[in-house]
């Protein structure tokens, strides 16, 4: 027997692959897209095709033509690039938003940097800074998109009425800043449990925090993420705007409030996750999460942006590598003297 | 509460095929070849001539140095040669050749069942006959024993443990000989115990083996001084530092030894191999291998004469199979690929695998996703992607800052990694070359 093969140890392999872990993703973020789908209607499926179509195309040709790789596109990375970059974008948002957005997700911030696990920020994230910056007017367009959903659930399209033009954060900024306080602009409370299962306004996967919570669970379940980071950045913003509110609560939003509205679920659960772009040690992920937390509120607090959670994590993104220096794990067994 | 070791580790599934499968004593080959370097150390040298007439049992080669290990006749017959053979890795190592002439033991060899529980020798009797006997660590490094059973000046044994985990998937020769020969077992602890002087012993053995827990356990009761303990399966439990820290909650320092906590680490095997050289004058000449894999027709447990080849075993599981892609002689986390299935098994020999290309195929090697995966697998704490990048770059001071040394080679990074990353291999090659780096400067 000449043909045995002779290699090292270990001779198993686990079930693992970068495969696997991409589609556990896409199956995480099944129940928000399917929600959206249903509420929103066809504007976010035309976003979805050109989102998603965009990037698997872009990462296609440019390890053809510019870098000479074999093709990547079947470790399905970009497709869930694609399909973060959509869920984070306005669901009126035009087709061509989407594209240009993958463009510069893909093209710029993940090819460049040398392709999956070489890049430093969340391309999806950057995608969606490029096009807020590029487009302020459009990418802050929260029209309502009619879908399935709103004819048959009459408490959403009283929703909708309520929400359309305007998403809660930004009532808050603009509200606060003609000098309103917070009792007047939500006489209604500022959290109310809609919110948690479905509130329209805001960006395509800000839609249902309960199928963003589902979506985790299943990360959980299957081992592709650690509670650590989304706990850590939720339970800082928790915490700070609990002492902020508590201080003074005509200026400063609570922490339901906070946690149920805008982007943070999204961000705390699948963009601050990415493996690439987030630290590898507990340590490192604790820190990490609190300055995503502290960083989001301070934004949605002080500064001109409604919203903060984007920024928030691409600012931690640049320190990881500090933090993945630096933060050890714990090694077995102390040096001998 | 079901103890195990804090850090890292992985959970392959334990395909303890041959569990249920009786011991059988494999028939004699015509001719055995015993190899001279069977322990870690310097090898023995041979004190027979071609022509010699042997028995089993019989001293053939003699230790040469601190660290070796003497080498005895696991047949009968006629020494028909002196010579460098390949060994299952194809590096020729020196052999004795014997052929093979009926069956004839040394008489003062007690081959009886009976059991014998009295024992008079002193710490220094015992720890002569250990080593006479030939026996080394039958957990895989075949370290000599009666060395292991001395600690250095300075260092003193607080409690012996014995591992009975077999935390590698596949292996049941463990479970099988806990199974038929715990009294054995116990009584050989006993005398390690007498030997280090210590009045403490754990058992540990993974939650997988209930028959073995049980048997151990009604052991345990008739000496004094033994308790088992049930760990949770996890690989690899029965790494000796890992055992340490599941069972007495120490941690060895990092380039320190397990004495320095206390503790002495045993195979069950080894406490067999213990039992029959003290007590019945046997010297180690067989051992218990389990020949396995799921493209083999049947998995069985066999009771083999040191110097069998490993082309006999599988002959005694009907062949090679078609489809087999890799024999391995061990565990499939930490065993060696067999790439001569003429050379032959020896002390330490525990497993014959066969697995498939399908079953032992690595996944195709893709860029490193950063998911940490690695890092939480590692039992030792270490960061392995990082280590392979260094030995990539050929880094060695970086490496040995990462503490590469303290790498067990488990495997648990290579095994998990999703991208494919030949993390150990790389891992191994830097390791060899900060070791080299160290001693140099230790002289
Ligand atoms: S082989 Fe070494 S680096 Fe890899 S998991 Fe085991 S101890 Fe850690
Ligand atoms: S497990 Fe593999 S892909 Fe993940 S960090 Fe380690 S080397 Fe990279």
């Amino acid at each position: 027997m000449s043909n045995l093969i002779v290699s090292p140890s270990p001779h198993l392999h686990g079930p693992e692959s970068t495969r696997r872990v991409m589609g556990d993703v896409l199956i995480a973020l099944l129940p928000v897209t399917l929600v959206a789908l249903l509420c929103y209607g066809w504007s976010v499926l035309i976003l979805l095709l050109s989102g998603v179509a965009t990037c698997v195309l872009c990462e296609y040709l440019i390890n053809r033509f510019l870098l000479h790789r074999p093709c990547s596109v079947g470790d399905l990375s970009a497709i869930v690039t694609g399909v973060l970059l959509v869920l984070n974008l306005p669901p009126a948002a035009p087709w061509w938003i989407a594209v240009v957005g993958a463009v510069v997700a893909i093209g710029i911030a993940k090819m460049t940097f040398g392709g999956l696990g070489q890049n430093l920020f969340n391309p999806a994230l950057v995608g969606r800074v490029f096009l807020l910056v590029s487009f302020p007017v459009l990418m802050t367009d929260w029209t309502i998109p009619h879908g399935l959903l709103q004819d048959h659930l009459p408490s959403l399209s009283a929703q909708v009425d309520a929400f359309s033009g305007a998403t809660p954060l930004g009532v808050a900024k603009e509200g606060l800043g003609a000098g309103s306080t917070l009792q007047e602009l939500f006489a209604g409370g500022q959290f109310n449990w809609n919110m948690f299962f479905l509130r329209p306004g805001g960006s395509v996967g800000e839609l249902s925090a309960l199928a963003l919570l589902v979506g985790f669970l299943y990360l959980l379940c299957r081992r592709v993420i650690k509670v650590t980071i989304p706990l850590t950045i939720v339970a800082t913003v928790v915490v700070l705007s609990a002492i902020f509110s508590a201080v003074d609560p005509a200026r400063f939003t609570g922490p339901l409030f906070n946690v149920f509205t805008g982007g943070l679920l999204l961000g705390a659960i699948f963009m601050a996750t990415d493996y690439v772009t987030s630290p590898m040690t507990t340590l490192g992920q604790i820190i990490y999460g609190v300055g995503i937390g502290v960083i989001a509120l301070c934004i949605r607090y002080f500064g001109s942006y409604p919203e903060g959670v984007s920024f928030s994590i691409l600012i931690m993104n640049c320190v990881v590598p500090l933090l993945n220096k630096y933060c050890k794990p714990r090694r077995f067994g102390k040096e001998a003297k | 509460m079901k103890k195990t070791f804090a850090i890292g580790g992985v959970h392959p599934h334990d395909s303890k095929l041959s569990r249920q499968s009786a011991v059988e004593e494999l028939p004699l080959p015509e001719t055995v070849a015993i190899s001279m370097a069977q322990h870690l150390g310097a090898p023995a040298t041979p004190i027979v001539a071609v022509g010699d007439k042997v028995l089993v049992g019989q001293l053939i080669a003699e230790p040469s140095g601190f660290v070796s290990a003497p080498v005895h006749s696991s047949v009968s017959g006629t020494v028909k040669a002196i010579e460098p053979r390949a060994d299952l890795a194809g590096n020729p190592v020196p052999h004795v050749v014997i052929e093979v002439e009926g069956d004839a033991w040394l008489p003062e060899i007690d081959r009886t069942p009976n059991f014998v529980g009295d024992m008079t020798l002193s710490a220094e009797q015992i720890l002569a006959r250990i080593k006479e006997a030939g026996i080394v660590g039958l957990g895989g490094a075949a370290f000599p024993t009666h060395i292991k059973l001395s600690p250095p000046p300075g260092k003193k044994a607080e409690v012996l443990i014995l591992n009975g985990t077999e935390c590698e998937p596949y292996l049941t020769s463990d479970d099988h000989i806990m199974r038929d020969r715990p009294d054995e077992i116990a009584m050989g602890a006993q005398i390690m115990m007498k030997a280090l002087g210590v009045g403490r012993c754990y058992i540990g053995i993974e939650e997988n083996k209930p028959e073995a827990i049980k048997a151990m356990r009604i052991a345990a009761i008739r000496f004094g001084g033994l308790e088992v303990v049930r760990l949770k399966k996890k690989y690899p439990q029965g790494g000796e530092k890992q055992l340490i820290d599941a069972i007495i909650g120490r941690r060895v320092p990092s380039l320190g030894l397990p004495i320095d906590t206390g503790a002495v680490v045993q195979n069950v095997g080894t406490a067999l191999a213990v039992y029959e050289a003290v007590q019945k004058h046997k010297p180690l000449i067989d051992n218990m291998i389990t020949v396995t894999g799921r493209c083999l027709p049947v998995q069985k447990n066999f009771l083999v004469r040191i110097g069998t080849p490993f082309s006999k075993l599988l002959e005694a599981v009907g062949g090679i199979p078609e489809n087999a892609a890799k024999i391995i002689s061990g565990g499939p986390m930490m065993g060696k690929a067999i790439s001569n299935l003429e050379a032959t098994t020896v002390k330490a020999s525990s497993a014959v695998l066969v697995l498939t290309e399908k079953e032992t195929k690595r996944r195709p090697e893709g860029p490193c996703i950063r998911c940490g995966k690695c890092a939480d697998a590692c039992p030792m704490g270490l960061q392995p992607f990082l280590l392979y990048k260094l030995a990539k770059m050929n880094r060695p001071d970086e490496m040995e800052q990462e503490k590469v040394f303290d790498c067990i080679e488990c495997g648990c990074c290579l095994y998990t990694c999703p991208a494919g990353i030949p993390l150990l291999d790389l891992i191994r090659i830097g390791k060899a070359d900060v070791m080299k780096i160290m001693r140099s400067r230790k002289k």
